[in-house]
């Protein structure tokens, strides 16, 4: 690294020399700025915190009673000789890219984006910057997504014909992000809505914050599910292939994941339908945010990184990777959550 | 292309098979008769001749996606499937096409004569035309690969159901040599007649292995028993003045087997036999890699004939003077059979497979373990009292295979698997210490539960020292114990032997690399 790397890659994480602090890092730290609140980019145990004030509940939530200090997005915060500012990045609530400036020298640390607006979460603003951190989970062509509003018709469609022949719909979606988008996003007078506990936490979390989501109803022990019969049930996937679900009977099932769009990976997870529905950026997505950053140095991160980083060179960009430990093998992981 | 992508979609979005038969039965009471009678031929693996290489289809998407030809390759393993590939990686499109099926496949068979050039503009403005489901159904059409989780015997369920038939019936109407350029429906399915192929044969009856206790499956009383044999398994007709013979996988071989149209000089006219073609000299079966020189070639030199003869081991009759006698009871039809060859002469290329004659199961099961030096590869069970079935009907006939031969031996290639494997390192080769050397002698892809797999891959990861494209070169650490059923000299291996049906018993993770088996030890087992 150049002296005047503005940030560094460590094995605790990504960091900023001229501010000392991390960006998301693996390893416990003093200082760290988090992208956003999802348990491998959030992680236990470092002295303080820095996030936006929309992932700080969930963070709480999630990690207990931390040393946590808020950002609003797009406020700029100087940190030693570093100036930090915070912007949307599209992929779950307060969700955020990490910008950091020294000297007029501007990086940006994506942390996970999505540049299609979900009408749910805040959505993604590109940053100008010299250099880029992108992650790559989908960085292959042949990710390319339907627009939501198909994909969501598509799960109208099938929660509607399954509450019509009697049975539950459940649906497998992580518990923070997909599952609060798919809620905001599904057509809600078509039948009444169950969910798993570890959905419904978060919900509390973010309803109180100000997100709206329809009328949700939280399986407990004494829920009678004959009273429910035709409701769509949103749980994480380790509950729906769990004795959790067999409560729910007769029952199609579903999940909802980027994933989902290859047939091999919908066939292998032995749901009835699988949908593809990500929070990540597509193969067009992904090239359309870097070049819209106007970076010309390009690092990449988690997801096909090294076939990416090819095609970035290719496309004349300096890019190169950085291993990191956010959902190294991100195929392996989408096969619990996303 | 809607109609029946739509099907493929109901088929394809759900696990139930009473689901899919209830889709397929739907398409074949709506459809025209053409669209049925090809989706009839596509899910019996009547396909068209390739119109287009995997190769120039690879290069045209890419060339028609804007990305490298590389990047499609890359992409190429974690889908898993060419067809799809194709279908995710080119531009989005929503436009639909509402043609018929037909329409496509004669569209497809068109694309075969065509130039090249004309090939390739014809096929990116079809990709234009259609959205992704309907790319990928194309894509199968024009690749050949039409295997969608249904098998025939399911469409033939549903085409039973659908025209109210006997799904037996049905199944021997589908039987033979025809494509939908050559029937018509109705002249397949509704009204067959007199006129029916000459070469037609009936559906095979196959059998289940013995799991547990041979004693479970009655009395010794009710069963007959033979070996049996490591060939291949044909049906031979003689009818008409004609002889053919039919794999089990529904190929015609007459041609491949000369030797055996001398079977027109000694047997009657109106007769189906069921048996197995074996590589022979001498009075005994040769090692199956002598009859393996024989398959996949259509015309056999003279010197192969002389090393490798094939004779036509019979054990069931189905027809016999023009009737089918499959209703009737397995001892009776082997005894028709028996009365026909047991009196030929030696040159006569039909000879019967012996029944092994026992009194209670403790006898049997000795027999059973001096299969191998018969050049067998255990016992059938068949019941006597028992009528030919079509397919795999339990309690009817049972396979009672030796255990196989096993070594263990050291992974160090790895592979990942196809559509449903996609992403999962499945495919491995294996080697056997040569001093310090390891010396590959086998791939294997089955024996593992998704569960192993899944740590194999986590492993593989882990451990890849290099790559070759979708090959990975790992640490030579995990040990698996490999069973086979043969073993035979091979000058094509570096190892020098071959084996047959090798696969995967257990991960031994209690052995270190170091001590797993030798090529010598290897090699002792051809005996």
């Amino acid at each position: 690294m150049s002296r005047s790397s503005v940030l560094t890659f460590t094995d605790k994480g990504i960091y900023c020399p001229a501010g000392d602090f991390y960006l998301d890092p693996w390893r416990p730290v003093d200082r760290a700025v988090i992208s956003h609140a999802h348990s491998d980019h959030a992680r236990y145990g470092h002295r303080h915190y820095l996030a936006t004030p929309q992932s700080a509940p969930v963070m709480r939530h999630r990690l207990g009673n931390i040393a946590l200090d808020t950002l609003p997005y797009g406020e700029a915060r100087q940190i030693g000789d570093a100036t930090v500012s915070l912007h949307p990045a599209g992929h779950v609530p307060g969700s955020a890219q990490i910008r950091v400036e020294v000297d007029g020298e501007v990086w940006v640390f994506s942390g996970d984006y999505k540049p299609e607006p979900d009408g749910f979460c805040e959505a993604f603003e590109p940053q100008r910057c010299h250099a880029f951190i992108s992650e790559c989970t989908f960085g292959l062509p042949v990710f390319n997504w339907q627009p939501q509003q198909m994909v969501m018709d598509e799960i109208n469609t099938w929660w509607a014909a399954n509450r019509a022949e009697g049975r539950f719909s459940l649906l497998a979606a992580y518990s923070f992000g997909k599952a609060q988008r798919l809620l905001a996003q599904v057509d809600p007078s078509i039948g009444p809505i169950l969910t798993h506990g570890a959905v419904e936490a978060t919900n509390a979390v973010l309803r109180q914050i100000g997100y709206h989501l329809p009328d949700t109803v939280q399986v407990t022990a004494d829920l009678d599910p004959s009273a429910y019969k035709g409701a769509l049930v949103i749980a994480p996937p380790s509950a729906i292939g769990a004795a959790w679900a067999k409560r729910f009977k007769p029952a199609q099932t579903a999940m909802a994941s980027g994933w989902m769009r290859l047939r091999g990976i919908r066939r292998r997870r032995a749901m009835d339908r699988g949908f593809a529905l990500s929070d990540h950026a597509d193969w067009q997505g992904l090239n359309d945010s870097i070049r819209a950053t106007g970076a010309e140095r390009i690092f990449v991160t988690h997801g096909y990184t090294e076939v990416f980083s090819r095609w970035l060179t290719e496309q004349g960009y300096d890019a190169s990777i950085v291993s990191t430990e956010y959902s190294d093998d991100s195929l392996e992981q989408a096969e619990v959550a996303e | 292309m809607q109609q029946f992508t739509d099907l493929f979609r109901q088929i394809d979005s759900t696990t139930s098979t009473n689901a899919k038969v209830a889709a397929l039965a739907a398409f074949f009471r709506t459809a025209s008769d053409e669209d049925k009678l090809w989706c009839i031929a596509l899910f019996s693996g009547r396909r068209p001749k390739r119109a287009v290489t995997s190769t120039r289809l690879r290069e045209w998407a890419a060339e028609a996606a804007g990305v490298p030809l590389w990047l499609l390759e890359e992409a190429y393993p974690v889908v898993g499937d060419l067809s799809e590939t194709i279908a995710l990686i080119l531009p989005p499109s929503d436009r639909q096409d509402a043609q018929p099926l037909s329409a496509w496949m004669t569209f497809v068979l068109m694309l075969a004569d065509m130039p090249e050039e004309e090939r390739k503009a014809q096929i990116l403005s079809a990709w234009g035309d259609l959205d992704d489901t309907q790319r990928f159904v194309f894509n199968k059409l024009l690749t050949g690969g039409f295997r969608v989780g249904v098998s025939q015997r399911l469409m033939t369920r549903a085409l039973a159901q659908a025209t109210d038939q006997d799904e037996a019936a049905i199944a021997h109407r589908l039987m033979g040599q025809w494509t939908p350029q050559t029937t018509t429906f109705s002249d397949l399915i509704l009204s067959p007649s007199a006129q029916d192929d000459l070469s037609r044969p009936y559906p095979f009856q196959l059998a289940h292995g013995i799991e547990g206790d041979v004693a479970d499956i009655g009395p010794p009383t009710d069963w007959s028993a033979e070996w049996k044999w490591d060939g291949i398994r044909g049906q031979m007709i003689l009818r008409g003045g004609e002889m053919h013979i039919w794999s089990r996988g529904e190929e015609l071989m007459t041609d491949r087997f000369p030797e055996l149209r001398k079977a027109l000089d000694f047997l009657p006219q109106g007769i189906v036999m069921d048996g197995e073609i074996l590589a022979y000299k001498d009075g005994t079966p040769l090692p199956f890699n002598d009859l393996q020189k024989r398959i996949g070639r259509k015309t056999v030199p003279a010197s192969l004939l002389k090393s490798a003869p094939v004779v036509m081991q019979a054990y069931d009759l189905l027809e016999h003077d023009g009737q089918d006698i499959r209703q009737r009871p397995f001892t009776e039809r082997r005894a028709l059979l028996d009365g026909m060859i047991q009196d030929l002469p030696p040159d006569a290329p039909v000879i019967l497979s012996p029944q092994v004659t026992f009194t209670d199961w403790a006898e049997l099961a000795t027999m059973r373990e001096t299969s191998r030096d018969r050049m067998a590869e255990g016992l059938m069970l068949k019941r006597k009292d028992g009528p030919y079935l079509a397919g795999r009907k339990r309690g009817e006939w049972w396979k009672w295979k030796i255990d196989p031969l096993t070594i263990d031996a050291v992974m160090i290639y790895a592979q990942s698997g196809h559509g449903r494997r996609a992403n999962l390192f499945t495919d491995f080769t294996f080697a056997v210490w040569n001093g310090n050397e390891l010396v590959p002698f086998t791939k294997a892809y089955s024996g593992l539960t998704d569960a192993e797999f899944n740590k194999i891959t986590r492993w593989v990861r882990a451990n890849t020292q290099e790559r070759f494209g979708p090959v990975r070169r790992v640490t030579p650490e995990l040990v698996f114990e490999i069973a086979f059923e043969g073993i035979a000299e091979s000058k094509r291996h570096k190892s020098g032997v071959a084996l047959r049906f090798p696969r995967m018993l257990r991960w031994r993770h209690d052995k270190p690399a170091q001590e797993a088996n030798t090529l010598t030890d290897l090699k002792a087992l051809m005996g």
